[in-house]
């Protein structure tokens, strides 16, 4: 433990929590940076979350302090915030915004999130991002191998769905995912996991949900 | 005169961004463009090499953002080509002697004299890649057509949408149409299926490309190369030119000779 009045450093399992108290972000940021210069020794090599409170921080500000952090030969792998501008700009780093997936029992017990609360994304998830929210999750675009879409609620891809998806991720099983084209690297839906098989010929929309404790796709047609 | 700022990157490293940056610099200076390439790999420094001029270097680029001698004196000429310039990369020095307003700085300045500025960057995991691109005007991806150089691209493509960059535009370097059209290897539609961004270059495989590269002579200059032509052709693409992609399939050996043996 450790604590500056502007910072608080404490060991977690995944590596360092640095929590940055409530004041202007280049004064924050450089207490951390200076405490890292004072201690190098005890930050080399860390895997560093950062809780910045409610700065709003964009991809300049962000990407700046990643890499005068990688510059320490320490890693900044997620920043947790209570603004949706930082929690968004983390996300297009591929930084983490939770410090752990919910364990097994969290997810047994965990139900009934907001149903009408829905996150809408529209763009291309492209190999690096990971995307996480309570409620829904509309994707207006594709989801491309190596993103991954972590949802509480059910997960809507309007393009082709090829990375890692997780609904109802909080145990929610009447969670579903639908996309255009259904060929996730996995699909997860409560605590149920599957691999899309390989599918030959023309793409269509599918619908994946649990039916009696199994994963089903089925397809989409109308009428 | 304002230069244009051309930035070569990738998201895995040795798929070929220095070669196409000595090409496609050979290949635009050959047609009367004054042009410079800045190395940006500190550290990884090889364009030099590639370049032929490795044994002229005395100033490099932190040498001149630290004030130590004018631009003009780190800009080493290329042996054949009047208007073809080097900065070097410095290689051991400090690796954050250079940021990105110092790399901008400079562009700014190239660009009063330059009709083409091409940056060779590390690869966008490593350092040095937010100073490569801070200047672009136009960032190039270069990719082999294999999964897992084509996935690194795309986490590179995220990471350039996330600094509001311009789309990039893509070049699939390396392409082997034998192993396509067996099968073993994706071709380009795949690579794009994935990207989703402007192709403006197909290189194929060439042994003849490592050749030049040892003897410090890029292959764009050999009028019969096919990768030559292929980077030559990025190059008039860059100038805005309609060029049309070179049927590869229509050359490979294992079509003539399924043509010869008239199975097809
Ligand atoms: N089209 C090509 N055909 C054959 N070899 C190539 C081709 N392009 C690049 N190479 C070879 O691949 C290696 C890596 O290329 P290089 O340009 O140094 O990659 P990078 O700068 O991305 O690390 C070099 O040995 C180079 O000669
Ligand atoms: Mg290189």
């Amino acid at each position: 433990m450790s604590n500056s009045g502007l910072l608080q450093i404490k060991g977690i399992r995944d590596g360092l929590m640095v929590t940055l108290a409530d004041a202007a972000w280049p004064v924050v940021r450089t207490a951390l940076l200076n405490r890292i210069e004072e201690q190098p020794g005890f930050f080399q090599g860390a895997r560093l979350a950062l809780d910045v409170g409610n700065q709003v921080l964009h991809v300049a500000e962000l990407s700046e302090l990643r890499d005068k952090l990688s510059e320490n030969g320490i890693t900044l792998w997620a920043v947790i915030s209570n603004s949706p501008t930082t929690e968004t700009t983390s996300q297009n780093l591929g930084l983490a915004t939770r410090l752990h997936k919910p364990r097994p029992q969290e997810m047994q017990t965990a139900r009934g999130i907001d149903d009408e609360a829905a996150m809408w994304v529209s763009k291309t998830l492209r190999s690096g991002t990971r995307i996480e929210f309570a409620g829904h999750i509309v994707i207006f675009g594709d989801v491309n191998p190596g993103a991954e879409v972590i949802a509480g609620g059910s997960v809507i891809v309007w393009g082709r769905l090829r990375g890692v998806v997780h609904a109802g991720a909080q145990g929610n099983a009447d969670a579903v995912v639908c996309a255009l084209d259904l060929s996730p690297t996995q699909l997860r839906i409560a605590g149920e996991i599957a691999v899309a098989p390989r599918r030959e010929g023309k793409p269509q929309p599918e619908i994946a949900r649990m039916k009696n404790g199994r994963l089903h796709a089925e397809a989409w047609t109308p009428g | 005169m304002t230069g244009k700022v051309v930035t070569i990157t990738s998201g895995k490293g040795g798929v070929g961004k220095t070669t196409t940056v000595a090409n496609i610099a050979v290949a635009l200076a050959a047609d009367g463009k004054k042009v410079v390439c800045i190395d940006g790999d500190i550290g990884l420094r090889n364009l030099d090499v590639i370049m032929g001029l490795e044994n002229r270097i005395v100033y490099d680029i932190v040498d001149v953002v630290e004030g130590r001698c004018r631009t003009r004196q780190a800009m080493i000429r290329d042996k054949r080509m009047p208007e073809l310039f080097l900065i070097p990369a410095a290689q051991t020095r400090d690796k954050n002697a250079v940021s990105p307003s110092d790399m901008i700085r400079l562009c700014d300045e190239l660009r009063q004299e330059m009709d083409w500025i091409l940056i060779d960057s590390p690869a966008g995991i490593e350092r040095g890649f937010r100073n490569s691109i801070a200047a672009a005007d136009k960032v190039l991806i270069v990719t082999n057509p294999e999964m897992s150089a084509v996935r690194d691209a795309d986490r590179v493509i995220g990471l350039l949408e996330a600094e509001e960059k311009a789309a990039p535009s893509l070049i699939v370097n390396r392409l082997n149409p034998t192993m396509v059209k067996r099968g073993d290897m994706l071709g380009v539609d795949d690579v794009y299926d994935l990207l989703r961004i402007e192709v403006i270059g197909i290189v194929p495989e060439d042994e003849n490309v490592i050749v030049a590269s040892n003897r410090g002579a890029p292959l764009a200059i050999e009028a019969k190369s096919r990768a030559g032509q292929a980077f030559r052709n990025i190059a008039r693409r860059l100038n805005g030119e309609q060029v049309p992609f070179l049927d590869l399939e229509a050359h490979s050996l294992w079509d003539r000779i399924a043509r010869l043996a008239g199975r097809k």
